[in-house]
C-alpha cells in the first residue's frame, strides 16, 4: 500500500541525483581549465619554447686545447629565480675550430662534475661517474657520457642551443650525437 | 569552581559532544595494552602537533622565492631573535617524526596488530609513512641551498627514466624547464599545503579506525586470528579484562610524548638547526651533495647497484615495496599474531634494520665518491718515499699530479673509489701495472691518452715500489723463464 507522499519522494530522489549530475558536470567543466593551468610546464616545454640559441661569450674566452667552465643566464627565467636562473657549462674548444659544449649535470644523477685538466678527466662528486675529455664515459655509474648543447660560431662568438636542464631521459634539444675524437 | 562548571555545562548543552568525548576516553582496552610498547601512535601526533606549531612560526619569516629563500633562513638563524631555535625544533621534530612513525611501524608489525579486521588502519598507515617522508622530502627542499639545489636535480633525474611521461614529470615537478622559482613554489604549495591537508584527514580516519575497531590486544602465542570468531574474542576480553583508556593506559603515552618534546627541544637547543648550506647557485660546482639522514641509504644503494640494473630497480623498486606493505594484511590477514609464531616476521624486521643501517652508515662514508682534493691536499705518506730513486719520485708526482689519489688511497689517505695501492705491487706485475694505466678496466678510466710514456714508465716504476718490506713485487714467471733469470730484459726495477 503506497502512501500518498511516495511519488512525490521519488521525484524529490531523481531531482537530487539530477543535482549531483548537475554538480559533476559543472566540477568537469571548471578542472579542464585548472587542469591546463596545471600543465602549462608540460605544454610549455612541448612546443620546444625552453630550447634557444643565445651568445655564450667571446671566442677568445675559450682558448684552444683547453676546457673551461662558462656561466649564462637561463634563456627561459623569472624575475624571482634570483641565482639559480644562472647555469653553468663545460666548453672544450678542441683545435680552434671545433668544440665541444657540455652540460655540468652527470649524465647519472644531475650532480655537477669538475674537470680536472692534468688527467684529461670530468669526474662526479656524487656517486663517483668520470668521464674523459670529449665527454665520453670513462667509469662509474652513468650508462651515457655527458650531456652536450649544440653549438655555433657566429661573429666570433660561441652559440649554444640550451635553456632545460638535461636529464637521462630527455635527450630532445641536445646533440645526441657521438661526441668527436680526441 | 562553580562558575567553571556551569560555563562547562553551558557549551555542552549546545555542543552536545561531553558524552561522546567519555565514552570515547573511558572505553575499555585489554589491560596489557597499558604498555610502553603502545605509545609511539600517540606519540607520532604529539611530534606533527609540534611541526604544525613551528612550521607556522617559521613562515611568519621564510619567504618561498628562489631569490630570497636563503637569505630569509639566514635572517631566520643570525637576526630574528630565537628564529634558530625554531628552525632547530622544526628540524629535529622532523627527524623525530620519521624516526617515531618508522618505529611505530615496525611495532605494529611486530605485534601483527595489521590483522583482520585492522586492514584498513594499516593501509592508511602505510599512507601516512609515504606522507611523512614526502614532508621530510620537501621540508629539505625548502631549506633552499646547495643540497636542496643538487637534490631537486637528482629527484628530476630519476623521474626522467620513466619511460615516455618521463620528460614531462620532471617539467611537472620543477614547474619549468629548470631548477627555479617555480620549482620552489611548488613544493612550498606542497609542504605547507596539500601534504599537511592530506595527513591531518588521515591521522583523523587513522585514528578514528583505532577507537572504533579497539587498540590491537597484546600477542600470545596460541591466540589465533580468525576472521569468524575474532571481533566477539576481542570484545570478550575487553570486557573480562579491560581497563578504561582513560586514565589507566594514557599516563604512559602522555610522559612519552613529554619525553620526546624534551628530546626534542634539548636536540635543538644543543645541535641547533640544520644548515642551510651553501647557496643554491648552480654555477658553484665545488659541491659534494649528500641527502638528509633518512634518505642516505638510497644514495648508497643509487651507488653501489650496476649501472644497468639502476633505471629498474629506481622505478619498480619502490612501487614493489609499497604494493608488498599495502597487500601484506590482505596477505596475511588471520593466524598467529605473536612474534614467537613468526619468525619469518621477525628475521624481515632484522634484516630491513641491518640493511638500512648498513647503507646509511655506508653513505655517511660514501666511499665510492672521489675524494676531489686528494691529489692537491693529501701528500703521500713519506714512508713511500723515502729511500727511493729519482724516477720512482718522478712516479709518485705523477700519482699526485694525474689525480690518482682522488680514488686510490696511500697509508689510508686519499679516495677509495679504487682499491688502495699500499700493497699493489704483490698483486700485479709491472706488465699488468701498465696495461691497467693505459687501458683502465674495472671501473677505472683508461688513461692511455693522458699520459705520456715517460710518465707512464716513472708512474709505473713508483707503483712497484708499493709492497710490504720483507715480501717482493709480483713477477712474470714465464717472461723470466724466456728471459732467462739474468739478464731479464724488463725486469722490476725492484
Amino acid at each position: 500500500m503506497s502512501s500518498p507522499g511516495d511519488g512525490d519522494v521519488s521525484r524529490r530522489a531523481l531531482l537530487m541525483k539530477l543535482g549531483i549530475v548537475f554538480n559533476g558536470i559543472v566540477a568537469a567543466i571548471l578542472a579542464v581549465p585548472l587542469v591546463r593551468y596545471l600543465l602549462s610546464p608540460v605544454s610549455h616545454g612541448r612546443k620546444g619554447a625552453y630550447q634557444s640559441w643565445f651568445a655564450l661569450g667571446e671566442l677568445e674566452q675559450f682558448p684552444a686545447g683547453q676546457t673551461r667552465l662558462a656561466t649564462y643566464v637561463n634563456p627561459v627565467v623569472n624575475l624571482w629565480d634570483g641565482m639559480t636562473g644562472d647555469v653553468a657549462c663545460w666548453v672544450r674548444n678542441i683545435d680552434g675550430k671545433k668544440f665541444q659544449v657540455f652540460a655540468v649535470n652527470c649524465a647519472h644523477l644531475g650532480c655537477p662534475v669538475r674537470w680536472f685538466p692534468q688527467s684529461g678527466l670530468f669526474m662526479c662528486p656524487c656517486h663517483g661517474g668520470v668521464y674523459y675529455q670529449d665527454g665520453s664515459r670513462a667509469s662509474g655509474p652513468p650508462e651515457r657520457g655527458l650531456f652536450e648543447h649544440h653549438y655555433k660560431l657566429e661573429n666570433g662568438k660561441l652559440w649554444i642551443k640550451a635553456g632545460e636542464m638535461p636529464t637521462p631521459g630527455m635527450v630532445s634539444g641536445i646533440a645526441t650525437g657521438k661526441p668527436p675524437c680526441a | 569552581m562553580r562558575l567553571i562548571e556551569q560555563l562547562v555545562e553551558w557549551f555542552d548543552a549546545r555542543l552536545q559532544l561531553g558524552s561522546t568525548i567519555r565514552e570515547t576516553a573511558e572505553h575499555p582496552v585489554p589491560r596489557e595494552t597499558a604498555s610502553w610498547f603502545y605509545v609511539f601512535g600517540s606519540a607520532a601526533v604529539v611530534v606533527f602537533m609540534l611541526q604544525i606549531v613551528s612550521g607556522i612560526m617559521l613562515a611568519l619569516i621564510y619567504v618561498p622565492s628562489a631569490g630570497e629563500a636563503w637569505n630569509s633562513l639566514q635572517t631566520l638563524n643570525h637576526e630574528v631573535s630565537l628564529g634558530w631555535y625554531a628552525r632547530a625544533l622544526h628540524g629535529w621534530g622532523s627527524e623525530f617524526m620519521v624516526a617515531i612513525v618508522l618505529i611505530h611501524m615496525v611495532q605494529v608489525f611486530w605485534f601483527g596488530a595489521y590483522k583482520y579486521p585492522r586492514e584498513l588502519t594499516w593501509v592508511v598507515g602505510v599512507f601516512l609513512l609515504l606522507m611523512t617522508l614526502g614532508m621530510a622530502f620537501t621540508g629539505q627542499v625548502l631549506r633552499f641551498d646547495q643540497d636542496a639545489y643538487w637534490g631537486l636535480g637528482i629527484g628530476a633525474s630519476i623521474s626522467s627514466r620513466v619511460p615516455i611521461i618521463g620528460p614531462p614529470i620532471v617539467n611537472l615537478m620543477l614547474g619549468g624547464p629548470i631548477i627555479a622559482g617555480a620549482t620552489l613554489s611548488r613544493f612550498f604549495a606542497l609542504h605547507v599545503f596539500v601534504i599537511p591537508g592530506l595527513l591531518i584527514a588521515f591521522v583523523a580516519v587513522h585514528l578514528l579506525m583505532v577507537i572504533k575497531l579497539g587498540i590491537n590486544e597484546w600477542p600470545m602465542p596460541g591466540r589465533v586470528v580468525r576472521k569468524a570468531t575474532y571481533v566477539k574474542e576481542y570484545h570478550e576480553l575487553t570486557r573480562k579484562d579491560g581497563i578504561p583508556f582513560v586514565p589507566s593506559a594514557v599516563w604512559k603515552d602522555l610522559f612519552f610524548a613529554a619525553f620526546i618534546l624534551i628530546a626534542i627541544a634539548v636536540c635543538a637547543a644543543y645541535f641547533g638547526p640544520f644548515g642551510p648550506g651553501g647557496e643554491p647557485n648552480p654555477t658553484i660546482i665545488q659541491t659534494a651533495p649528500k641527502p638528509d639522514f633518512f634518505f642516505l641509504w638510497i644514495y648508497a644503494v643509487l651507488s653501489l647497484l650496476p649501472p644497468s640494473m639502476e633505471t629498474p630497480a629506481l622505478l619498480v623498486g619502490p612501487v614493489i615495496g609499497i604494493v608488498l606493505l599495502l597487500l601484506l594484511p590482505f596477505v596475511s590477514g588471520e593466524g598467529e599474531k605473536s612474534w614467537q609464531r613468526r619468525p619469518v616476521a621477525v628475521l624481515l624486521i632484522l634484516l630491513l634494520a641491518v640493511a638500512f643501517g648498513t647503507f646509511t652508515r655506508r653513505a655517511e662514508h660514501a666511499p665510492w665518491s672521489p675524494v676531489m682534493g686528494a691529489w692537491s691536499g693529501m701528500p703521500i705518506p713519506p714512508q713511500f718515499l723515502r729511500n727511493r730513486t729519482a724516477l720512482e719520485r718522478q712516479g709518485a708526482l705523477v700519482f699526485q699530479a694525474k689525480q690518482c689519489h682522488n680514488c686510490h688511497a696511500l697509508g689510508n689517505e686519499g679516495g677509495e673509489r679504487g682499491p688502495a695501492l699500499d700493497n699493489v705491487a704483490v698483486s700485479m706485475t709491472r706488465d699488468q701495472l701498465i696495461r691497467q694505466v693505459i687501458q683502465g678496466g674495472g671501473n677505472m678510466p683508461a688513461y692511455g691518452k693522458n699520459l705520456s710514456p715517460a710518465e707512464t714508465t716513472a708512474l709505473v716504476t713508483f707503483l712497484q715500489t708499493l709492497h710490504p718490506p720483507g715480501q717482493p713485487p709480483a713477477r712474470d714467471a714465464a717472461r723470466d723463464a724466456a728471459n732467462g733469470p739474468a739478464g731479464a730484459l724488463s725486469s722490476p726495477v725492484r
